[in-house]
């Protein structure tokens, strides 16, 4: 990093997670699923980092190792220079004042018998920020900075829609003024009308604040309107990370541009183009050999890719690319590239 | 596009809920055909009733929910007024249903092939070789590998993009004239998606199968669809070929609702400012809260008196595109 650039915000250096596979009676014991394998990124201060990747890629199993809700096998996660992984537990409190996640489901991860005003209000009193008059003054400044009406803060979770319900989400993870948010699939859940109610918010609270945001996500039209670069994951481990228009105008790691083209078109007229189907399925994590990852199910696999792991490469400045062929991926078919 | 013929003609559609005081209208004279080999979207989000209409053709309203009026003609059959047996023969054997989750609608202590013989030997009166060969060739059509291992398989042995094509297959076995897919493809990855709606292309392009999409994603619309529904609330506001509907929505809504989308293509070409997505403001109104106008009212940013007190009618545009709005087609 050059002199000049701000710190990163947040810094993963070949974090790495594994859990045992469950081991058969009298079989002897497999090698352990790596959920998250060897993943190194940095989010800069007031940047959004979108991840995007498939279901059993990791990228949830990695939002819960920066939150420290579990602790890593190897590598570390730095947020303000500070390691995250070698916290005591008594420690952990302090961080997540730094660090805040908002999660998919906001009918789930809102307590049904707290009324909104309060549970605005829990992440203060757990952290001993404010107290008694100034305590309402901050829950009603927070439900004012997410559109929440103060009339609606003695109502309960189901009185609101879910649209409601995740502004109050993202209230409560900006109660303790974290520098960095950790949002997994915030709109997924959402009707497509208020979707952009709550993508627009957090790109107005990111302006205000300087948030830093890793936004995660298997939605690639979010990801693209809200992120200034994207990860893409697969099996476990970043495949390839860049400037979000660059990976998405033209990618290079076949991963990427496969899914790009399963992607659903976003009007008729482009319908007429045959995609190339990305075939067969995300293979388990257990199955991971020395290779890459991709092969079995990469159009552009070659002998070399089944023996030796892509390290990631640097392309065109600021891309990274774990694949060997990176250079012959081909760009994606006229229409959806634009 | 054949020669347009009607398979399905639905009219005035009135579905509600409950009894004598906490009565609501969910569907409020709903109103569309579908015609031979077409593939018809109904576009909505979460309580525009676009599901309680599949359920109301299939027959399977939920015990509490009840058919006010109005017709579901299926050729010159109202299914609506079908005796239980005649419903029973219908189902399945002319029209079947994709749902969401296959998990949960296929019977998870079946093998797969006892349930694609079952409505087989149900409807068609197959022998049980029969039917177990025609399985194996279901099962090859909608793209499964190892067709004979897949059918002594119990669903949690499948992934499910694997159960999404079981459940394509039982719903092709009695070659129907219909299949009525309610968000096929929304519980499953984007790779796995691309699959089934290639899939499912490919199987009306072969078969020539009618199919009526349920669907919120305005994506898997654009990619399958040869008409859309868009419904809000309760009512069909806007009906138009699918190119048209994209191109010139006319109905406030179904603009607000494209424009809210991040689009892939022209975020990816644009230039270096981000632009803000349009919103739609608010959310859509609960059964309970609504009024004899127009449902949009709230949320309209072109309402007017009128708009809140009486409903608009659909009004043809042209042939092909009508619009539900009183200042758009008064």
């Amino acid at each position: 990093m050059s002199a000049g650039t701000p710190r990163p915000a947040l810094i993963l250096d070949g974090l790495r997670k594994e859990f045992p596979h469950r081991r058969s009676l009298f079989g002897k014991a497999e090698a352990p699923v790596r959920a998250v394998d060897d993943v190194s990124f940095f989010v800069q201060p007031g940047e959004t980092l979108g991840l995007v990747g498939e279901s059993g890629c990791g990228k949830s199993t990695l939002a819960r190792l920066i939150m420290r809700m579990m602790a890593p096998t190897s590598g570390s996660v730095l947020v303000d220079g500070q390691r995250v992984d070698t916290l005591l537990p008594s420690e952990v409190l302090a961080y997540r004042r730094k660090v805040q996640m908002i999660f998919q489901d906001p009918y789930a991860s809102l307590n049904p018998r707290i009324r909104a005003g309060d549970l605005i209000a829990e992440p203060l009193l757990i952290h001993g920020l404010a107290k008694g008059a100034a305590r309402a003054a901050r829950v009603r400044e927070l439900a004012d900075q997410v559109g929440l009406a103060a009339s609606s803060l003695t109502r309960f979770p189901h009185e609101f829609s879910g649209g409601q319900r995740q502004r109050i989400a993202i209230a409560r993870a900006l109660a303790v003024s974290p520098r960095i948010v950790v949002a997994d699939e915030p709109v997924s859940a959402l009707d497509v009308s208020v979707r952009a109610q709550v993508l627009n918010l957090m790109a107005d609270l990111q302006a205000e604040r300087g948030l830093s945001y890793l936004f995660i996500s298997h939605d690639i039209g979010t990801v693209a309107y809200l992120s200034q670069r994207v990860a893409v994951m697969y099996l476990g481990a970043i495949v390839e990370i860049g400037p979000a228009r660059d990976v998405l105008r033209r990618p290079r790691h076949p991963y990427t541009r496969l899914l790009l083209e399963a992607v659903p078109v976003a009007h008729p007229r482009l319908k007429s183009r045959r995609r190339e189907v990305l075939r067969g399925e995300v293979p388990s994590a257990a199955n991971i050999r020395d290779a890459c990852r991709f092969a079995p199910r990469c159009p552009m696999a070659t002998e070399r890719c089944h023996i030796e792991v892509p390290q990631p490469r640097t392309l065109d400045g600021d891309r990274l690319v774990a694949c060997h062929f990176a250079e012959d991926t081909p760009d994606l078919p006229k229409g959806l590239a634009a | 596009m054949p020669v347009a013929t009607d398979l399905l003609d639905i009219q005035d559609l009135t579905v509600t809920f409950g009894g004598g005081s906490s009565r609501v209208t969910a569907l409020h004279g709903v109103s569309f055909d579908l015609r031979k080999g077409e593939t018809l979207a109904l576009v909505g989000e979460s309580g525009s009733g676009k599901s309680l209409t599949a359920l109301s053709i299939m027959g399977l309203l939920p015990p509490e929910g009840h058919v006010a009026g109005g017709r579901v003609m299926l050729g010159s059959e109202d299914l609506l007024t079908q005796s239980r047996r005649d419903l029973v023969r219908t189902r399945g054997s002319r029209v079947s249903m994709v749902f969401q989750e296959p998990m949960t609608s296929l019977n998870p202590v079946l093998t797969v092939g006892r349930q694609l013989t079952e409505g087989l030997e149900f409807h068609r009166g197959a022998t049980r070789a029969a039917a177990k060969a025609r399985a194996l060739d279901l099962l090859k059509l909608v793209g499964l590998t190892q067709p004979e291992r897949r059918m002594r398989q119990y669903p949690h042995q499948l992934s499910g993009g694997m159960r999404q094509r079981v459940m394509i297959a039982m719903a092709l076995a009695c070659e129907p004239d219909l299949i009525i897919a309610d968000e096929p493809t929304t519980a499953l990855d984007v790779s796995i998606q691309a699959q089934i709606i290639d899939l499912m292309l490919d199987i009306k392009e072969r078969l020539g199968t009618a199919i009526l999409l349920i669907t919120h994603d305005l994506g898997v619309v654009a990619e399958m669809a040869d008409r859309i529904a868009v419904l809000y609330a309760g009512h069909v506001i806007e009906i138009a070929e699918s190119l048209t509907l994209f191109d010139t929505p006319r109905h406030p809504y179904t603009e607000g609702l494209l424009a809210a989308v991040p689009r892939l293509d022209v975020l990816v070409a644009g230039t270096t400012a981000r632009v803000r997505l349009a919103e739609l403001p608010g959310s859509v109104p609960s059964p309970a809260d609504r009024t004899n106008g127009c449902p949009f009212t709230p949320r309209c940013p072109i309402a007017t008196a009128r708009c809140a007190a009486e409903m608009p009618p659909m009004t043809p545009l042209d042939a092909a595109h009508s619009v539900a709005c009183w200042e758009r087609a008064p």
